[in-house]
């Protein structure tokens, strides 16, 4: 796999977030509830997104199993909802439990009580179960395509598990939120979905800021290193195995972040948040949007995904085939996904091909002028 | 030969098999604080895998490795490149999506820990450091541009300036003219030579015009051990050397 380091220069990056914005701002005004709540949802998606790209664009570690992180995210925000909403029903516990002859509440529902907690466990649990993994793989040197079969056997496990909890999280069934009740209202109403709506979008951009920052100096120099040469790195006298835990650690917070805001925003949480296709869908999102640009993982995962219902409410059954055409298009025709396309030599080459510009007949940087920093310092 | 306060560096009786195949055999080498070694040898003698041994990618089946008095056997790679053993290797080994700048900062900054890394921002003596180091290599006018697109003399001295960055006691530097002009073969030779005094430095190479500019002792690997050690003009003279290495001259 060819990595390139596409750094977007300021004046795109500011002008697609002028648009991402004011789209933001006025969908509330524009686009009818329904719309307006898939909107929300499919923005939830672009925090795990940004984690995807931390860890794949920009470590090189290709996770299939970040839909594990995603929805212990989403399993700790509907138990904080339904244990809180749990009064009227026999012993004051959430209704499901009932089905199962279950009376007493398992222990781990109890801290579930405090919102507190609950705020902290959404990404605080999956950070904890990405480092703990992470650190166990990475301790072990295994990479590549290992590491990928690895996370997605892990995947595996964990679906299988939580499908079988009937007693503890209702297994296949998965916990629904959409009639619960947050601050004296039922979660699925307009005006607590709207809230959430606004919620998720500042997150997305505080998750923009947060990542931008975690790759932008330094840190995210070492990371590009293990990605393009770890054996360089570590003989440069730092230890990998620190940075791949922390960075996939990181990645399994935001995942957490925003299988929470997704859960509450389509109103349940099941281990249907742990197939094996959701989790590679989302590195599609990256790999669509521009992997290693930070913006392209958010365009990625809205933007397919918008497509996604838009299409399978005009031709049903058919999502899958253009899915799978956007990815192979992609991975052939665009490497760099749609954003690297755009910031690199792509317009210019299609421009050419089109018989609209000059054809370059040395070396790009000779020929256009302010491209090359190299030469302009010369 | 055992266990030398006075040496920085001691390979005592070192052997690594590789499935049956003797790479190093019974190898012993010892180097003085402030030694500049020059290490010859076929192909296959063995000569990447004794760097392989002392900067801990490789465990050897048999033998031990002091550095500085502790054994480095059984520690990992980046502990044993903190102790003060740096290492360039065979192809430019530089961070290519990073520019100039950027490889020389990760070679400079200390501490290695993720923490400092993420929340600091670099030190300014070390900022000097690598103004320092651009200058040695003559790249200042190139320090933001990609590794990646240096020539191939540039990305060799890069990694030079990014080993030199590391403040090592120890310097191990593998094939660092292959493929470079005579002029920067030359230039290379200087380098070296004067950074030992200061540096323990080996270098690895084929190029015998380089190793005898380095005006160094030579130590000459043959099937995994220590053919014979001594100057450029002893080993040049040297029977065994001449029939495994140097063939003999034309008469």
């Amino acid at each position: 796999m060819e990595f390139k380091n596409l750094k977007l220069s300021k004046k795109t990056t500011f002008v697609i977030w002028v648009i991402i914005i004011a789209f933001i701002i006025a969908a509330p005004s524009i686009l009818p509830v329904f719309r307006l709540n898939l909107l929300g949802r499919y923005l939830s998606l672009a925090i795990v997104a940004l984690g995807v790209d931390l860890i794949w664009g920009f470590t090189g570690l290709l996770s299939l199993g970040q839909g594990i992180f995603f929805a212990l995210g989403g399993y700790c925000a509907a138990m904080y909802l339904q244990i809180t909403s749990s009064s009227e029903f026999p012993n004051n516990i959430p209704e499901f439990f009932g089905l199962y002859g279950v009376d007493n509440l398992p222990f781990f529902w109890e801290p579930f009580r405090s919102p507190i907690f609950s705020l902290f466990a959404i990404w605080v649990i999956p950070a904890l179960v990405a480092g703990i993994l992470g650190f166990l793989v990475f301790r072990n040197r295994i990479k590549g395509v290992y590491f990928s079969i690895l996370t997605q056997a892990a995947l595996l496990v964990f679906f299988n598990f939580f499908n079988g909890q009937q007693k503890l999280i209702n297994g296949t069934n998965g916990l629904k939120t959409d009639v619960t009740q947050l601050f004296g209202q039922m979660v699925g109403s307009e005006s607590i979905q709207r809230m959430f709506f606004w919620f998720t979008a500042l997150l997305v951009i505080a998750a923009w800021f947060f990542s931008k920052w975690v790759v932008k100096g330094r840190f995210g120099n070492i990371l590009i290193g293990i990605r393009d040469d770890e054996p360089r790195v570590r003989f440069t006298g730092y230890n990998p195995v620190l940075f791949k835990t922390i960075i996939f650690s990181i990645a399994g917070g935001l995942a957490g972040i925003s299988g929470a805001l997704y859960t509450v925003q389509s109103g349940i949480v099941s281990p249907q948040f742990m197939t094996v296709p959701f989790s590679i869908e989302m590195v599609i999102w990256v790999a669509v949007g521009g992997r290693g640009t930070l913006l392209g993982a958010i365009l990625g995962a809205v933007l397919i995904n918008y497509a996604k219902s838009l299409v399978s409410e005009a031709l049903p059954a058919s999502w899958m085939f253009i899915q799978g055409g956007i990815f192979i298009l992609v991975v052939t025709a665009l490497p760099e996904g749609v954003l690297g396309w755009v910031q690199g030599e792509g317009p210019r080459n299609l421009l050419q091909k089109l018989g609209l510009k000059r054809k370059i007949e040395t070396y790009p940087s000779l020929e256009i002028k302010n491209e090359t920093e190299g030469l302009k310092n010369e | 030969m055992n266990k030398n306060t006075n040496s920085l560096l001691s390979l005592e009786n070192i052997s690594v098999s590789f499935e049956g195949f003797l790479a190093l055999n019974d190898l012993n080498l010892s180097l003085k604080k402030g030694e500049l070694r020059a290490v010859i040898g076929p192909n296959g003698a063995g000569k990447t895998t004794f760097l392989d041994v002392i900067t801990g990618k490789v465990n050897p089946t048999k033998g031990d490795v002091f550095f500085k008095g502790k054994s480095l056997i059984g520690r990992k790679e980046h502990k044993i490149a903190r102790l003060g053993v740096g290492r360039k290797f065979q192809s430019p080994r530089v961070f290519e999506n990073l520019t100039v700048k950027e490889n020389l900062e990760i070679s400079v900054s200390t501490p290695k820990s993720p923490l400092n890394l993420i929340n600091k921002k670099i030190k300014n003596d070390q900022l000097d450091e690598i103004e320092h180091l651009m200058k040695v290599i003559n790249l200042s006018k190139k320090i933001n541009s990609k590794a990646g697109a240096l020539s191939h003399g540039q990305k060799q001295w890069l990694e030079i300036a990014m080993l030199l960055g590391q403040k090592p006691d120890l310097m191990l530097v593998d094939e660092p003219v292959a493929g470079l002009t005579d002029e920067e073969t030359d230039l290379t030779a200087d380098l070296l030579k004067s950074l030992s005094g200061d540096n323990t430095v080996v270098v690895i190479d084929h190029d015998m015009e380089f190793i005898r500019r380095l005006d160094s002792n030579v130590s000459v690997l043959n099937q995994g051990t220590v053919l014979c050690e001594g100057t450029m003009d002893t080993i040049q003279n040297d029977k065994r050397v001449i029939d495994v290495y140097l063939g003999r001259p034309e008469e």
